[in-house]
């Protein structure tokens, strides 16, 4: 992806949005490096990556990131308390084999966490599940159900809920669907369930 | 090229000694005069004095990193990695390679004359470190005229080195590149090294180390030293692969000659080491290895030791089966550079080539280096 097309992306621009200039910033699943690339041109933060893939790690070198390969269910251990002021885990958590350790680690690493996820209350995927019998298959969800690397799915309330149970502060909310801009929400507000394709969240401690 | 005009003839290959002005303090409390430093430079310095990248040898490595070397013939030992359109230019950068102290390639060594004996140093040469190779680099840094490195690159006891740059000298390098390292040898480590050592000393011809006097040389003691580790350097897969349980000859000898493959591969890496390496020279260097620690001069905090490479740009590579060094000593190091809080990254490269991949060409590690080293450059100003 490059730093044209990156900046052309509705969830990338809204975490643009909600990074202060200058930021530590932790990148966990930061692929070939261009939200990194994008944080560290527009909003010079200071920027890490971890990454799985030896081959994407290798692609974010040469854009002369700093990056890490890891995962965010073994390797967050690594990386001291509050060594950041931002932890991003983007479209990552439900592939994760703890999230609720790893939501944690997220806030132990950093002061905020910003989070995104593909919402599985969206009418759509309740639609197909209810209508098709089958698991749904949507913008957010491409990919078949044998073949996908999402095993924890959740919806925007379930995540609220966790969020309540960790006792974390939710600083931010904004659904993201096709496409659009961000809009902020309520996550509260049953409604927004139905309406967002995918949540993104930005969480500190109490 | 001569002593005395070390750099400015280096604008194509250039081979140096130098005597270091000043004694070389060791890390055991012994001082060594009039050390000399075998190197090898490879594409010429630029104007600002900031393309220069130091490569660190490792245990039976020599300054000989690319083109051809003296002795043997071959190509030098990291031709895959050093050389035009590969990640080390010499087009872009100011190579240089030197012989660590301790060595048999030119440097002071215990195969050097003892400038107050006029006899070959033997057992009485001083026990040399990991720090200790470094300092001496640093000198020889300093009496080239340049004040800070662009890169320290080093595999497996030249990422030590690189790590102990790091530790030492944080303010004179730019960056740092460790492959197939460890920065504590371990006890299967030492345990490995103890039997080449012992293989030496068991060697009738080894003569306490003073076989140079004698006229003889520990040759069967080294080729089994030799054996032993070469076996470490590379994986179960690896040998399987290449040798599995092939014959020499059609049948069994009923016998102790070499009836296998793998044992003629062997004899072979042992024979011809011994033409090329000192037995004293190993056993210095694979002490210098035993005895490197490098959290121990902080507490037994690593992250302490990178407590001022914060501005440093880090790239930590290891390999899958290097079980030498395997990975989670590099993600120790890791670790520890980001709870320092330095520019750490890191990949593990998979390669079932063992710990010696990193002398070979695997193409995730080219692009890897590659990246990091031209992403550093374009960063310290040039590309």
């Amino acid at each position: 992806m490059s730093p044209a097309e990156a900046a052309r992306r509705e969830d990338f621009r809204a975490i643009l949005g909600l990074v202060k200039p200058g930021a530590r910033v932790l990148d966990i699943g930061c692929g070939e490096g261009a939200l990194l690339e994008l944080l560290t041109r527009d909003k010079g933060v200071d920027g890490r990556g971890l990454e799985i893939s030896p081959d994407n790690v290798a692609l974010c070198l040469a854009r002369g990131l700093a990056v890490v390969q890891g995962d965010a269910d073994h390797d967050l251990d690594d990386f001291p308390s509050r060594a950041f002021d931002y932890a991003v885990l983007s479209q990552t958590l439900q592939t994760v084999r703890q999230p609720r350790h790893v939501l944690s680690e997220l806030l132990r690493i950093a002061e905020r966490a910003i989070v995104s996820f593909p919402n599985f209350g969206h009418w759509r995927v309740r639609w197909s599940l209810m209508v098709g019998g089958r698991m749904p298959m949507t913008g957010a969800l491409p990919i078949p159900w044998w073949a996908t690397d999402n095993i924890h799915l959740c919806t925007l309330r379930d995540f609220t809920q966790l969020c309540q149970e960790l006792d974390l502060n939710i600083e931010a909310c904004a659904s993201l669907a096709d496409g659009r801009p961000a809009r902020a929400i309520d996550p509260m507000r049953p409604i927004e369930n139905w309406r967002a394709e995918q949540a993104l969240f930005m969480l500190s401690r109490k | 090229m001569s002593i005395s005009d070390p750099v400015r003839s280096a604008a194509v290959d250039g081979e140096g000694l130098v005597r270091l002005a000043q004694p070389l303090r060791l890390e055991s409390g012994a001082r060594l005069d009039q050390v000399e430093i075998a190197y090898r430079t490879y594409g010429a310095l630029n104007a600002d004095k900031s393309n220069a990248v130091l490569v660190c040898h490792a245990l039976t490595g020599d300054q000989h990193v690319a083109g051809l070397h003296p002795a043997s013939g071959k190509s030098g030992w990291w031709s895959q990695t050093v050389g035009p359109g590969l990640p080390l230019d010499p087009a872009k950068h100011f190579i240089i390679c030197s012989n660590v102290i301790g060595g048999c390639m030119g440097s002071t060594g215990p195969s050097s004359i003892n400038p107050d004996t006029g006899k070959p140093w033997g057992l009485s040469f001083p026990v040399i470190t990991i720090a200790d190779m470094v300092r001496a680099q640093a000198m020889l840094i300093d009496q080239l005229g340049i004040d800070t490195l662009f890169a320290v690159v080093g595999g497996s006891m030249g990422g030590m080195q690189a790590m102990q740059w790091a530790a030492d000298y944080p303010e004179r390098v730019f960056s740092v590149v460790c492959l197939a390292a460890t920065t504590r040898h371990s006890a299967q480590n030492i345990a490995f090294h103890e039997v080449g050592r012992q293989a030496i000393m068991a060697d009738p011809n080894w003569c306490g180390g003073d076989y140079a006097a004698q006229g003889v040389r520990p040759e069967k003691g080294l080729a089994v030293a030799r054996m032993a580790a070469h076996i470490t350097y590379l994986s179960q897969p690896a040998l399987q692969r290449k040798f599995g349980r092939e014959l020499q000859r059609d049948g069994l000898s009923w016998g102790f000659d070499a009836d296998f493959q793998v044992e003629s591969y062997l004899r072979h890496q042992g024979s011809t080491f011994v033409d090329r390496f000192d037995a004293n020279s190993y056993l210095y260097i694979t002490r210098a290895i035993d005895y490197f620690d490098l959290a121990a001069g902080y507490g037994g905090v690593l992250a302490e030791a990178f407590r001022g490479a914060r501005q440093t740009r880090f790239c930590v590579l290891s390999f899958t089966s290097d079980w030498l060094y395997p990975t989670p000593e590099s993600r120790t190091i890791v670790r520890a550079l980001n709870a320092a809080g330095a520019r750490a990254s890191f990949v593990e490269i998979d390669s079932d080539k063992g710990h010696d991949a990193f002398l070979l060409d695997e193409p995730v590690m080219r692009s890897a280096l590659a990246g990091f080293i031209d992403a550093a450059g374009a960063a310290r100003g040039f590309s």
